[in-house]
């Protein structure tokens, strides 16, 4: 069949318009429109005691300034606590602009309207905001000790305490041949999309009816918030995210204050309002992960098999927990990885700081997790004098133990139970790909060019596709083409591209005939957002679906006109055909018109389909149960997610003179399940190993004690640029999903999970001292080396440490 | 004398190969002209700090951060953005660059908003060199080196460097 495209490295549809510069995204929408700026909170902690705007109103081109005074019904309540659970005790948000106290630098406290954002920032340089500041909390220790709290009315700053157990910890551990405990620390990092969040309004008052164009993962939800929080009818509400230059997790968080004030400013106005985030804003205002402390105590026997696994994770959630404990969850449920533990007890404290808010970032929390487990592993290879493969190897889930049940309850409120995987093949591939055990020869040759090298891996389960759903509608036109659309979000992954693969595929179509909509409210009003790798097997499979439907139908009308068993029918590049009868066919397009039984001609095509030409008058023109068209629309809602995997290895170069760390070697092997495209899976591994580089050695949010973001800025807060980036060698392992039509498993989050493990655990066994805190710097490590106490490993007699800086 | 941020001046610029005009405030900056004023929207802001290299344009050939350049700077000289890259073929059809082919080909681009930046960065760097030598990785980190991506992680835009320049040293020969 030619038009099988499943599976095929297909160029995405997406790009003829982004390379062209055609690309829509937020900010090259509303021409004309006015523009918004924020005044806000220079402080961590403080009370607001005045706001004087008096100065600004007389800048000209000023149109509106908005306080918290000026918030009415639903806007002056607290934002949403989007995903309440019954451990989430102390739930708090934030205010849409500030009420009474600030809780973070950054907190948006005042809005300004003006004709265009350079008059908008005049006039919010001149409003005097009068503070009285309050202690301020930052970092997860400050939280425990509680010397000072964040919410008046939360005395021990925790929001959350949540806790899963597989069974009685204690006794097992007790009973277990060796323990070991330690404490670990990873820091903060961000999504840093390249586009910085945005939104744009336009009210029709004589429609009464509100369009937004949002910058978001979540585009029917915001649609929701929006009519809640403005006391609109949903009806009346359209939400539609445009082109979307990245978003990683952070603008999977909604509504954002911006995303409701910038309505409620154009409808109040009667004018349309834009506001798109700039790079500053970004970093102290919008969302932050990865801070924990992570207590771990470890039983195991003499060969490395975990007995019993004890964690006690201390989470920094910042100011507010809009988006609930689903990155404390996945911590807790992923931590165990690929591993069968026997009994496993976590504790994860989720604490207020006055910092930006802690949401998922690609990664969600499974980044943290793989750091506690696997450098768990690394440790207990390194107490027994066993290779670091090898126990990891006896420890692994086997191919006939699927359906794996680790009795944990996941983020999406189901069981933890891994549908398929092949962990022991990853781990095998993964040992031949990057030469695990040739490390010995890189190692001299490092050393004789005068470096310390290092090998290290990591190994991850990553649940994808929660539900609770996605949908999808495809409907194909009496022109030919077949319109696809599905409510989730698109921020460059390439949906457009794997849905119209599948949609091409199930159909029997050109890929080129076929058009896809994602994100749009407007065409498709049921959706849930695009996080937790989820779309492809959520939405993927919800157009499969609404494809076969498609097919189906036009099967039986076609069966008709050709006098046919439909079973005997196939459809091949758009021609239904009697199957090895070349002539018998009928295209698809004719199909689609005779679908829609009319009394009017409107043009050519549909003549044939009126009502003198179609001639059956034994039955309706529409029979019951049947509805004009060729279009379905139907729903995937899977039982649980499912679990992808895969196993990376990072072999690094360490200078002992500057202790400059470099990656030589990256390799990864991947398994997601069937592959609808692997240029794009591919892409995606690429991206995500980069995020993790960055996360392992680079990236972190620098705050001083007052809660001040000391490196706001691209100059300062160091993402990768190309020459941070190792070559990355990758291996893929496809292991079917059980739970889906299309045997798929999500693929966008992989790549960043296992980088700071994987890393931590070579610049370990190239130095010799135990890392316990990532990312990890040059100057960091030479400090670490400088230390007399650092902890050393075992084998750490093995490196010849020399430190050619005089200390 | 002291001129106020909102006095404005007259800019005619060549951008793209037309000549345009636009009066404009003073401090007004080069990526505002062509996005807000020219309507030229292909050229993105990602950081306005001149450090992401998003919002690459060239001025008279040379790739500049217009973020950082004022809009009354660039009177009287040549600016291409990425919507001026391809060019049209005798039929007024689009004939796309090579880079932008290349970016294509090789998926180099994910969410696209970093990509106008590197394709103008790569373009002008690849037609100033000699066509008919083969890329040396030195120069594919080169070109790519200054611009920030946070989707791809460079592997494919590099390689679509390589592409792109034994695309051209095959048109050059």
């Amino acid at each position: 069949m030619t038009t099988k495209l499943f599976g095929e490295p297909v160029r995405r549809r997406e790009d003829a318009r982004l390379i062209t510069g055609k690309g829509r995204y937020l900010d090259d929408l509303g021409a004309g429109a006015l523009a918004a700026a924020f005044v806000r909170s220079p402080h961590a902690h403080a009370r607001v005691t005045d706001v004087d705007v008096e100065a600004a109103l007389d800048v000209e081109g000023l149109v509106a300034i908005y306080t918290y005074e000026d918030l009415t019904g639903p806007m002056a309540e607290p934002m949403p606590v989007l995903i309440p659970h019954p451990q989430l005790h102390a739930p708090r948000t934030g205010y849409a602009l500030a009420n009474g106290v600030v809780h973070h630098v950054g907190e948006p406290v005042v809005m300004v309207v003006a004709t265009d954002r350079y008059v908008a920032e005049d006039a919010a340089d001149r409003i005097a905001v009068s503070y009285e500041e309050l202690p301020v909390v930052v970092g997860v220790d400050a939280a425990r000790e509680a010397r000072a709290t964040v919410h008046d009315d939360v005395p021990d700053n925790v929001a959350a305490r949540h806790h899963q157990e597989t069974g009685d910890v204690e006794p097992a551990l007790a009973a277990a041949p060796h323990t070991l405990s330690f404490t670990q620390y990873i820091e903060r990092s961000a999504c840093m999309p390249l586009e910085g969040k945005g939104v744009h309004a336009r009210w029709d008052a004589d429609d009464g009816s509100l369009r937004v164009h949002s910058s978001t993962q979540a585009s029917t939800s915001v649609r929701a918030a929006i009519a809640a929080k403005l006391e609109l009818s949903l009806d009346r509400v359209e939400v539609i995210a445009p082109d979307v230059g990245g978003g990683f997790g952070v603008k999977i968080v909604h509504p954002w204050p911006e995303e409701l004030l910038v309505p409620m400013a154009a409808i109040r106005l009667g004018r349309e309002v834009k506001w798109a985030e700039d790079r500053r804003e970004h970093f102290i205002s919008s969302a932050h992960e990865r801070q924990q402390r992570q207590e771990i105590t470890v039983g195991f026997d003499d060969d490395g098999r975990i007995t019993a696994l004890d964690v006690h994770v201390w989470h920094d959630n910042g100011a507010y927990t809009p988006y609930g404990i689903i990155v404390p969850i996945i911590t807790a449920t992923q931590l165990v990885g690929p591993y069968a533990i026997p009994v496993y007890r976590v504790v994860v404290e989720s604490v207020y700081t006055n910092t930006v808010i802690v949401t998922p970032y690609r990664g969600a929390g499974r980044p943290q997790g793989c750091y506690a487990m696997e450098r768990t592993m690394d440790r207990i290879a390194d107490a027994l004098g066993l290779d670091r493969a090898e126990v990891r190897r006896r420890n692994l889930i086997t191919p006939d133990q699927f359906p794996y049940d680790h009795r944990l309850t996941f983020q999406d409120g189901r069981p933890v139970i891994y549908d398929s995987g092949d962990y022991p093949g990853l781990l095998d591939k993964l040992v031949a790909l990057v030469g695990w055990d040739e490390a010995g020869a890189l190692r001299a040759d490092a050393q004789a060019r005068g470096k310390l090298l290092g090998i290290g891996m990591a190994l991850y389960v990553e649940g994808t596709g929660p539900g609770p759903y996605e949908g999808g509608h495809v409907q194909v036109l009496g022109s030919g083409k077949v319109l696809v659309s599905t409510g989730l979000t698109s921020q460059g992954q390439g949906h457009e591209t794997v849905f119209a693969q599948i949609v091409a595929s199930e159909l029997g179509v050109p890929i080129d005939d076929v058009e896809v909509h994602t994100g749009d409210t407007r065409r498709f009003g049921y959706a849930v957002g695009t996080f937790a790798s989820r779309a492809a097997v959520m939405s993927g499979n919800a157009v499969a679906l609404a494809a076969r439907g498609v097919r189906e139908k036009a099967l039986r009308i076609a069966a008709d006109v050709l006098e046919a068993d439909p079973a005997d029918l196939e459809i091949d590049e758009g021609q239904v055909q009697v199957k090895g009868t070349p002539g018998a066919s009928i295209p698809l397009r004719t199909v689609a018109v005779l679908s829609n039984p009319l009394r009017y001609a409107f043009d050519q095509a549909a003549q044939q389909a009126t009502q003198f030409v179609t001639h059956d008058d034994s039955k309706p023109p529409v029979a019951p149960g049947d509805a004009p068209g060729l279009e379905h629309r139907d729903y995937y809602s899977p039982i649980r997610s499912t679990f992808a995997s895969g196993a990376h290895a990072a072999v690094v170069e360490i200078d002992p003179r500057t202790w400059e760390i470099d990656v030589v070697r990256y390799a990864v092997v991947h398994d997601c399940g069937n592959v609808v495209n692997p240029m794009i899976v591919e892409g995606q591994v690429q991206g995500g190993v980069a995020q993790g580089v960055g996360g392992a050695l680079y990236e972190r949010m620098a705050y001083d004690g007052d809660g001040q973001l000391q490196n706001a800025s691209f100059m300062d807060f160091l993402m990768p640029y190309a020459s941070e980036v190792p070559d990355i060698a990758i291996d893929h392992q496809e292991t079917p999903s059980p739970l889906n039509p299309l045997g798929i498993k999500g693929a966008g989050e992989a790549g960043v999970i296992p980088g700071t493990a994987a890393i931590a655990s070579a610049i370990e066994d190239a130095v010799g001292r135990r890392i316990t805190s990532m990312p990890i710097s040059p100057t960091e490590l030479y400090d670490l080396m400088r230390d007399e106490t650092a902890e050393r490993t075992a084998g750490s007699q093995q490196v010849p440490l020399q430190t050619g800086v005089p200390a | 004398m002291t001129t106020s941020v909102d006095s404005e001046r007259t800019v005619t610029v060549t951008v793209n190969g037309v000549l345009r005009e636009a009066t404009v405030p003073v401090r007004r900056v080069l990526s505002d002209l062509l996005r807000e004023d020219l309507r030229l929207t292909g050229t993105h802001v990602g950081c306005a700090h001149g450090v992401c290299g998003s919002c690459t344009v060239l001025v008279d050939g040379v790739p500049v951060r217009s973020c950082l350049v004022l809009a009354v700077q660039v009177d009287g000289a040549e600016v291409t953005t990425v919507e001026g890259l391809a060019r049209e073929d005798d039929r007024g059809g689009q004939v796309l660059h090579p880079v932008q082919e290349a970016f294509r080909e090789c998926h180099a681009l994910q969410c696209g908003f970093c990509t106008p930046g590197f394709l103008v960065t790569i373009a002008a760097g690849l037609e100033a060199r000699d066509a008919t030598a083969e890329i040396t990785e030195e120069e594919v980190d080169e070109l790519v080196g200054g611009n920030l991506c946070r989707c791809t992680g460079y592997a494919n835009i590099k390689k679509a460097v390589r592409h792109a320049a034994a695309t051209m040293r095959d048109d050059a020969r």
